[in-house]
């Protein structure tokens, strides 16, 4: 059996609102966590996971100055100086569908629907730490593997060729995002 | 964990795109222990919070208020861009937070709000009480919430605004069917 030894890993909390932020805090100090930075707008927290390099960062969607899905936009860029790498966790109140798939056009890791439970946050936790996707660059994308699931007959635009598919098996970010774990 | 140098990354190239894998960096993370050994984090995290919750009901009068201060700033100046923000926002962190302090209705209340000002073409055409009775709403839930008698009726509450606000999306999107597949879709969580 395997557990998370949290007090090696490092987090970047960021989210405008000090009561999820204190929940957060919470969570991941009984999971074990002795780092956790935490800013409440994008900006600082931008600065942050540069200065303090973060392995996992947590964010909320809605926040001042540039919101967490820019946030997202800015640390995924493949030539920046900082870690594009970084998984990064979406924790956010907005439940909408189409939000899952705009959070993960932009890079997003995973993706947990408020209201938050420690078992939800749990689970992206060690799904970031134990089963880490490859990373897709293209012209208009770089980010996690979006691809879990073959459909031969997709021809969009965005229709990679030249390389056979490789398929995680791993519920999509929507059904997870559905799911309460 | 994150001072160590980044691991060396492994990059396959093809005529769209670029897959690049790096080993696992958190990999050290990972222990592997006896079955004896294992505890439960998840239940402790979960105790820990239950720890929390004597702070819940001065979190949600703080949030509540919130709510009513950025709607009296909506009445007195009208919509502007950074007052609806402000509205939304203030309900938006009560739809996210407020089940996890014990209030979902006060939660669904909000979400319902949410969706007025997101999806309404015309924020200032929208009728004065329903985002008024939103704000009483919510505000009602969290000061009653006490009372044993009041979840009922704040469950039944919130159900019949969104049921209202819905109905008023609806017509007032029927011209916009991006946002009436908005309107119409499920929600992601899932129910209570």
């Amino acid at each position: 059996m395997y557990r998370i030894d949290f007090n090696k890993l490092r987090f970047l909390l960021c989210d405008d609102n000090p009561h999820m932020r204190r929940i957060l805090r919470t969570l991941l100090h009984s999971f074990g966590a002795r780092e956790a930075y935490e800013a409440e707008d994008g900006a600082t927290a931008l600065e942050m996971y540069t200065h303090y390099v973060p392995d996992i960062v947590i964010t909320d969607w809605s926040m001042p100055i540039f919101d967490g899905l820019e946030l997202t936009q800015m640390i995924r860029q493949p030539e920046s100086k900082g870690n594009p790498y970084a998984p990064i966790i979406m924790l956010t109140g907005h439940s909408e569908k189409r939000r899952v798939t705009v959070a993960r056009d932009a890079g997003v890791t995973e993706f947990l629907a408020k209201p938050i439970s420690a078992k939800g946050l749990y689970q992206r936790i060690l799904n970031v730490v134990a089963n880490p996707r490859p990373f897709i660059k293209t012209k208009t994308y770089f980010g996690p593997d979006r691809r879990r699931n073959t459909n031969g007959a997709y021809i969009g635009p965005e229709r990679r060729v030249g390389a056979p598919a490789e398929v995680l098996q791993q519920p999509s970010l929507l059904d997870k995002a559905r799911s309460p774990i | 964990m994150a001072k160590e140098k980044p691991p060396a990354l492994d990059i396959k190239s093809y005529p769209t795109h670029h897959v690049i894998t790096q080993p696992n960096p958190l990999r050290k993370v990972l222990q592997r222990i006896d079955e004896k050994e294992l505890d439960d984090p998840v239940a402790r995290a979960e105790q820990a919070l239950a720890g929390l919750s004597g702070e819940f009901k001065n979190w949600m009068v703080v949030e509540a208020d919130r709510l009513s201060a950025a709607h009296a700033v909506v009445i007195k100046e009208g919509f502007t861009e950074t007052n609806s923000e402000e509205l939304f926002r203030a309900a938006h962190d009560i739809k996210g937070d407020a089940a996890t302090f014990g209030y979902p209705s006060a939660a669904a209340a909000a979400e319902s709000l949410c969706r007025i000002i997101e999806h309404a073409p015309d924020l200032d055409k929208v009728p004065a009480d329903l985002i008024t009775h939103h704000i009483q709403a919510v505000q009602a839930i969290v000061h009653d919430h006490t009372k044993l008698d009041s979840v009922k009726i704040a469950s039944e509450l919130s159900r019949r605004l969104r049921k209202v606000a819905d109905e008023y999306l609806v017509h007032v999107n029927r011209d916009r069917p991006e946002h009436l597949d908005a309107i119409m879709a499920p929600s992601i969580v899932p129910g209570d």
